[in-house]
């Protein structure tokens, strides 16, 4: 038995704008979080890549800051349904640190400052597909964010940009992250509507 | 089963601010509850997209009729409707009562001390009003957190002059104080909650509930103050899950 | 750039838990202790920070921020995970 309120509406999509099915637009830039914040220091802050053999690349903020610059123009997605449209970014395409490791991998793990981590296909993180990014809107990325550095992957749902990016390791196999332990989506395409388990 | 959906219909609605209505809902076959305990309550619109929220019970058991104080959450996705909108006779469901913790037996007499930052008076108004329906002469010490008077809930019931059957109200506003106030605005201090509280030797339990940065350092207050861990109960609302 | 919510801690307690898990558990969990092999904190479930600013619901210990259960949940399912060695799907009819 289903009872209905009358007069009540939620949050609909706006039928102008094209987006994802089951997603509303929004202006602002919720902040989500499964847990505190990590307060990083770019001082001690590293970037790290790991192939499938163990071998490892580390870039200091230094580093990281040294490399070609690109500023991703994009729409995100967010499993909760929200999406924000024509974001502005600036960081480091994957492509640019995959060029420095030798891998024959066909996933990777991102992992962070706290204990989030995310899966996706390698592949997925190369092609212009993917950066490193410390900046939003021009401006340096605040920790609520992911600030310093986060993880953007804008094809995807937004719970695989992992905010507090620290390092991705390459693997053979696919390795559920933090959500996707739970019930989300291995790979998550807000086309597709992958939000879940056998979506 | 207090995991289950009941029907409810909005029987009444009065205005508690300008951003807060209380409702007051026919739910067939309540089970009763206990003074701070709270419900899930569930929309449906007409396609069948649902939305839900928790909301503290604001007045003791009273046959199939419960209460809720509803703050208008600014751009928020149910809150609006429910102060706004809902009219007698509409429909929603609630999921309830919930929570076995944050809860005052009325059979205690020990002192309580109820510590209430904005709509945290919600929860325990429903214990003042379950003591004074009792006829308990239990100590009672309220000290009440606000921004401004435009945002008191309660004020027939919570009045600015002192009780004297064992009920005293505090009020700390925090940005703008009516002119009969001599206190200046500002937040809660450890001093202030020494002063208008109730001393630890006493043993009071003391209950906590408001937004979360309210609880933490006013329940940090009370274990600096001595009152025993223990003691103290709290109760953090934060804003809606997900969205704005 | 406007964020929607306040400077302020971004979690709520266990007492956020007690309509979820009343779908799943017949008794009320929020007044159990709970003792952290963690942190060796004792705090009730009642007081476990829960992050409900997320595609679930996320409870950690409020002595070490140690993960200590996630619930998601669609309109047929459940997901719970009770440690982190493996989410229980329970399918609802």
């Amino acid at each position: 038995m289903s009872v209905f309120s009358r007069g009540f509406r939620g949050r609909r999509a706006d039928s102008d704008t094209h987006l994802p099915p089951g997603q509303y637009l929004t202006e602002d830039f919720p902040v989500l979080t499964a847990g505190p914040t990590p307060r990083v220091d770019t001082d001690t802050w590293t970037f790290t890549l790991t192939t499938e053999t163990g071998r490892s690349q580390s870039w200091t903020w230094k580093d990281f800051l040294a490399l070609p610059q690109e500023h991703p123009h994009t729409d995100i997605h967010c499993v909760t349904r929200w999406s924000k449209l024509a974001t502005d970014w600036t960081g480091v395409a994957l492509d640019t640190f995959l060029d420095k490791v030798d891998t024959a991998a066909d996933y990777a793990l991102a992992y962070c400052y706290g204990d989030y981590t995310t899966n996706l296909p390698l592949e997925d993180l190369r092609h212009g597909q993917a950066w490193i990014v410390h900046e939003f809107d021009s401006h340096p990325l605040p920790p609520e964010h992911g600030g310093p550095a986060r993880l953007l992957v804008p094809h995807l749902y937004l719970w695989k940009s992992a905010k507090w990016i620290r390092g991705v390791r390459l693997l053979d196999h696919d390795e559920p992250g933090f959500w996707e332990q739970a019930g989300y989506h291995d790979y998550g395409d807000p086309w597709r509507e992958q939000r879940y388990w056998g979506d | 089963m207090a995991g289950h959906w009941r029907p409810a219909t909005l029987l009444d609605h009065r205005r508690e601010a300008a951003t807060a209505r209380t409702l007051v809902l026919h739910v067939a076959g309540w089970p009763g509850h206990q003074p701070g305990q709270h419900v899930d309550l569930r929309l449906t619109a007409e396609d069948g997209y649902t939305a839900q929220r928790s909301y503290s019970l604001a007045a003791p058991t009273s046959g199939d009729t419960i209460e809720l104080t509803v703050q208008r959450v600014p751009d928020g996705e149910v809150s609006p409707y429910l102060v706004d909108v809902a009219d007698i006779g509409d429909r929603s469901e609630v999921r309830g009562p919930l929570g076995g913790w944050f809860i005052w037996n009325t059979d205690q007499t020990t002192p309580v001390m109820l510590l209430a930052g904005g709509a945290g008076i919600v929860p325990l108004m429903a214990m003042v009003r379950a003591r004074r329906d009792q006829h308990s002469t239990t100590l009672f010490r309220v000290l009440y957190s606000l921004r401004c008077p435009q945002e008191r809930y309660y004020t027939d019931e919570l009045g600015h002059h002192p009780h004297d059957d064992g009920l005293e109200v505090f009020f700390a506003y925090t940005r703008h104080a009516p002119p009969s106030q001599p206190r200046p605005p500002g937040r809660l201090t450890p001093a202030e909650i020494a002063t208008h509280g109730l001393p630890p030797d006493l043993a009071p339990t003391c209950f906590v509930c408001g937004p979360t940065g309210f609880v933490e350092s006013t329940a940090d207050a009370l274990l600096a103050l001595g009152h025993h861990p223990r003691a103290v109960k709290t109760e953090r609302f934060g804003p809606s899950k997900g969205s704005p | 750039m406007t964020t929607a919510h306040p400077p302020q801690p971004r979690y709520v307690d266990g007492n956020a838990l007690a309509g979820p898990l009343a779908e799943i558990f017949a008794a009320d969990l929020t007044p159990a202790l709970r003792r952290c092999a963690h942190c060796h904190t004792v705090s009730a479930v009642a007081e476990l920070h829960v992050y409900t600013h997320c595609p679930g619901l996320v409870a950690r210990c409020p002595g070490c921020e140690t993960l200590v259960l996630r619930l998601v949940r669609t309109d047929h399912t459940i997901w719970l995970d009770l440690g982190a060695t493996g989410c229980i799907q329970l399918d609802l009819t």
